[in-house]
């Protein structure tokens, strides 16, 4: 049976989050906790840099678990990821929700988000930082998945390690999306601590 | 697989290393996913039990599997790894292994031999100056290490593909496998065997190969990670059935192809 678009509209007015970005939003939940814990094993096999995380953070146990855990995430989360991407640009959502993000706004919401007066009366509705934060971890999704084949395939996707300045530069790029990731993590679950309504609306749609 | 153990066990007594590589102590083995259990807020999430080690490292494996299928589809044979200048190669070369650079075997010139197996029509043993006296080519290329750091080779030896033609190997088998002096063992899939750059190496940075890099002959894949790079290779045997190896039978996605 048809919803008259009356009908579909005051349904969508009325729901915060539609159910496929609610199912996609714990999937990929599930998804990124899976590729950073066997990431960060990974890691600790050979640091980048001068620390390794704690063990009891990582997954898999040693290096081939975190291995194996690591390449079977990266279906479920591109996968996810993909379906997001698809559903999500069908219905405009990024258009609708994300965009624009004007100068001016950016300015007057991270004063009033520093002061604590940046309001989240209405769900529906991003501020502007709230804007460039989605939009921004969005990218580094991009930004880790293509750097990771990289990685994963430096010979057979050369031209895409290229990109990223070969093999060693692609595992610099990977390291930084992942740390952007996790650090939008943080100030997310923050978020939802602290507005504990919208992690109702990410679970009930409203 | 019964039938290719029953083949090579009745070969050569020396192949035998293969099957005592699996008996040596290896305190890593069973690590695998012991921290799974403090995972209490994915196993909340998924409704699942996945401090249930065994099942979860079996679905792992068969992921893992699927990847190795996925893998060799993507595999493009006449596709090279990139090479680079004489200056880029990493000085001094990094030694790893699952043993201490003192413990890495001292194989004897003199009486070496590599020995061949399986489906090859001529499987007269190989002295290191006949390996020596075929024609030899030099790549300098990327080693990437299954831990994630890389270094810059320069690798001299007889592409393995000429010399698999040479022997008559049967190149329509699926694997190509490798014994070594310490008891290492892996394998291979046929199209990477065939590889124009996969190198039976016996010199490195102009120098005879030296003990802590594979002396006296390592196959060296610049499309595969370093544990599939195999040193010190003492047997080869050509087969239709999966032999897996050292590291791949504790969890190293078998494939790795780069």
């Amino acid at each position: 049976m048809r919803t008259s678009s009356a009908e579909t509209i005051t349904r969508d007015l009325d729901l915060i989050h539609p159910l496929y970005v609610r199912i996609t939003h714990w999937i990929n939940a599930v998804a990124v906790f899976i590729m950073v814990g066997s990431g960060w094993q990974i890691y600790n096999a050979s640091p980048l840099f001068a620390f390794a995380f704690p063990p009891s953070l990582t997954l898999g146990g040693w290096l081939a678990g975190g291995l194996l855990w690591h390449f079977a995430g990266m279906w479920l989360f591109v996968a996810n990821g993909l379906l997001y991407l698809v559903l999500g640009l069908k219905k405009s959502h990024f258009r609708r929700k994300l965009l624009p993000i004007r100068a001016a706004d950016l300015v007057g919401d991270i004063g009033a988000a520093l002061t604590g007066r940046l309001s989240h009366a209405d769900l529906r509705v991003y501020n502007a930082v709230q804007k460039l934060f989605y939009l921004g971890v969005l990218m580094a999704g991009v930004v880790i998945v293509a750097s990771g084949l990289a990685l994963w395939k430096p010979v057979q996707l050369k031209e895409l390690a290229a990109l990223f300045g070969g093999y060693e530069g692609a595992r610099l790029v990977h390291f930084f999306a992942m740390a952007s990731i996790v650090l939008f993590l943080v100030i997310h679950v923050v978020m939802a601590l602290l507005v504990p309504r919208s992690l109702r609306a990410m679970i009930r749609g409203r | 697989m019964r039938q290719a153990r029953k083949r090579r066990q009745g070969v050569d007594a020396e192949l035998l290393i293969h099957d005592a590589a699996r008996l040596l102590p290896d305190p890593s083995r069973r690590r695998f996913l012991r921290q799974v259990g403090s995972l209490g807020a994915l196993a909340m999430l998924t409704g699942c039990n996945i401090t249930d080690a065994p099942s979860a490292e079996k679905t792992l494996r068969k992921i893992s599997e699927f990847n190795d299928w996925v893998q060799a589809r993507l595999f493009n044979p006449n596709r090279l790894a990139t090479t680079y200048p004489d200056s880029a190669v990493t000085r001094p070369f990094p030694f790893n292994a699952y043993y201490p650079e003192a413990e890495a075997p001292d194989v004897d010139e003199e009486r070496y031999r590599l020995i061949l197996d399986g489906l090859i029509t001529n499987k007269q043993p190989w002295t290191l100056q006949q390996l020596a006296d075929l024609p030899q080519e030099t790549q300098i290329t990327r080693l990437v290490c299954v831990e994630g750091w890389s270094a810059i080779g320069k690798w001299t030896g007889v592409p393995l593909r000429s010399f698999l033609e040479r022997v008559g190997a049967d190149l329509t088998a699926k694997y190509v496998h490798f014994v070594c002096a310490e008891g290492y063992f892996s394998s291979i899939d046929m199209p990477t065997a065939l590889h124009p750059q996969t190198q039976m190496t016996l010199a490195f940075d102009g120098e005879t190969l030296p003990t802590r890099l594979g002396f006296p002959m390592r196959i060296r894949i610049p499309t595969k990670l370093g544990f599939k790079n195999p040193k010190h290779v003492i047997g080869m045997t050509v087969l239709n059935n999966y032999t897996g190896g050292y590291w791949e039978d504790q969890g190293y996605n078998w494939f790795s192809g780069l």
